[in-house]
């Protein structure tokens, strides 16, 4: 689906330029400047309340009633996945996954969809019948299954335990190298972002503060000196001391 | 030792001593809805037998069971019973479809909203009833007036239920359509109708409801057919078992329609878990 056939707009699919977003006389972003290449994982590191929701939803043209100016030049194929699965509870799993999908072969991506993230079978399931990790494993099907060349996701691992998180983080790994589309993952959690991206962002004072690429074979480990290394830089610039906790 | 064993609870992961409280109201009693009209009916039962309750004031059970018997034989009862169920399901009819129409538009632009919502909520203070009269100068005592009476006391709670039903859809799954580029149909059809649907088939419970009150009205204002016109006649002439056989009529046909939308409710909804279940 995705273009990657040379041309600026296929090597960079999102550009943020000079983007301001405020609510009421507060202003959350102040002059953001951001380019993401396609097919490049970035995370998006910043303290509660510095705006990292506010800059999503604003790539994913969801602030229509937020004041603010900027360009934002993203694709049209771009999917959001929310911290919360958000999955229609009145439709079976499957029509939620094809949701948004045209055309006669929808039933059929979205079984391969539901395949690719390890619920074959459970296509006729109701949501509630799931349990959380498996709800977010079908919110990342239905991202998927349109093969956007971006994908923004908004904590979408925030209200999963530890133990489920860590397969969340390899299966989102794997979907993204075989489908290659740009991400940007807001997350809250320093490791999370240091497993998973190309490139960290830190967002501090309504704009990008701290732009560092993470230069490490995968599959990462906890362990490599030099992930300790990114991972205490970063807590740094957020302002805690990595020597605790 | 031996006494202490047997008091334990016998679920061994609850904590010894108080068990734990359930806030749910526990398991459904089997046909727990047809107790208290068994023990109403024994009660009437039991007055009459022993000449507790007179005969003129409330007929006996078996009288009313044979006079209801005499009423089918003669065809007095199927005859008033197809007129009424006809006026009712006319107006419930052209009532829900109105009543809905009203809440979409309603729901789904401001503009509809400030035009339609006011004078529904006005209509909803004023009864169906009180406006019995200025419908008979309009439309005369005929059907149209009957209908059209039912036809308002159906539409106001469609209305009021599926609108407040589409209004209340978790703005969250708007969101998601709209991250979707989902077209305004796929987006009616998916999200806004089932998201108003508990609404609707709750508005659909009051207003079968209200359909047959508004029937037992009208049908006792001038006319000369139905069940209401049937006890209204039997009114005249003292006869106390009709007057049940026909209140016992409204009574199963409101229960029957009842069920019928709670049966509804239950295939429609059962993506839902609920406190009932
Ligand atoms: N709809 C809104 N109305 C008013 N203020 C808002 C609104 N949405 C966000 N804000 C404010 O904008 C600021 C940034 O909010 P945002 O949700 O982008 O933060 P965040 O970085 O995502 O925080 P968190 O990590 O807690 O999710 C906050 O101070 C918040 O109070
Ligand atoms: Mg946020």
């Amino acid at each position: 689906m995705a273009t990657h056939a040379g041309g600026l707009t296929a090597t960079c699919p999102v550009r943020v330029q000079g983007l301001v977003r405020g609510f009421g006389d507060r202003t959350v972003l102040d002059g953001l400047d951001l380019e993401v290449g396609a097919g490049e994982f970035v995370a998006l590191l910043g303290r509660s309340g510095s705006g990292k929701s506010t800059l999503l939803r604003a790539l994913a043209g969801l602030d229509g009633d937020v004041t603010g100016s900027g360009l934002v030049d993203v694709p049209v194929n771009s999917s959001v996945v929310f911290q919360d699965a958000r999955l229609l509870p009145w439709q079976r799993v499957l029509d939620n996954v094809v949701l948004g999908l045209r055309g006669s072969a929808a039933s059929e991506r979205g079984r391969a969809a539901l395949a690719e993230v390890g619920l074959a079978g459970r296509e006729r399931a109701w949501p509630s019948e799931l349990s959380g990790g498996e709800q977010q494993r079908v919110a990342l099907a239905r991202a998927l299954v349109s093969e956007p060349e971006l994908l923004l996701a908004d904590e979408p691992f925030g209200a999963l335990d530890a133990l489920t998180r860590l397969r969340m983080h390899d299966l989102l790994r794997e979907l993204c190298a075989r489908h290659r589309p740009a991400v940007l993952l807001v997350t809250h959690d320093v490791d999370e972002a240091v497993t998973l991206a190309d490139r960290v962002l830190l967002l501090d004072a309504g704009r990008i503060a701290v732009d560092l690429a993470i230069d490490l074979p995968t599959p990462r480990s906890h362990r490599q000196p030099q992930f300790l290394a990114y991972r205490e830089s970063l807590l740094r610039a957020l302002g805690v001391d990595p020597t605790e906790g | 030792m031996t006494a202490s064993v047997l008091t334990r609870p016998r679920t061994a992961t609850a904590p010894a001593g108080k068990p734990r409280r359930r806030l749910k109201p526990g398991r459904p009693i089997p046909f727990g809805a047809a107790v208290g009209p068994l023990l109403l009916l024994a009660a009437w039962a039991l007055g009459s037998a022993t000449g507790w309750l007179d005969s003129r004031t409330l007929s006996a059970p078996w009288t009313v069971v044979t006079t209801a018997g005499d009423l089918i034989a003669d065809g007095r009862l199927q005859d008033n019973l197809a007129v009424s169920a006809r006026r009712a399901a006319l107006g419930l009819a052209i009532g829900t479809v109105i009543g809905t129409v009203l809440a979409l538009v309603a729901g789904l632009s401001r503009w509809g909203e400030a035009v339609l919502d006011g004078p529904i909520q006005i209509k909803r203070a004023i009864p169906a009833l009180a406006l019995v009269p200025l419908l008979i100068l309009w439309l005369g005592i005929g059907e149209q007036m009957k209908v059209t009476t039912i036809t308002l006391g159906v539409l106001v709670p469609v209305y009021i239920h599926t609108h407040n039903g589409l209004r209340s859809i978790d703005s969250r799954y708007v969101e998601l359509g709209e991250s979707l580029r989902l077209r305004r149909a796929v987006f009616l059809r998916r999200i806004v109708l089932p998201g108003a649907l508990p609404g609707f088939l709750l508005g659909m419970r009051f207003a079968v409801v209200g359909a047959w009150l508004a029937l037992v009205v009208v049908e006792q204002i001038n006319s000369t057919s139905g069940v209401g016109y049937m006890m209204d006649l039997a009114r005249q002439y003292g006869q106390t078992d009709v007057i049940i056989v026909g209140l016992v009529l409204y009574g199963l046909l409101g229960l029957l329609s009842d069920g019928a939308v709670r049966l509804a409710q239950r295939r429609a909804l059962s993506w839902r878990r609920t406190l009932a279940d």
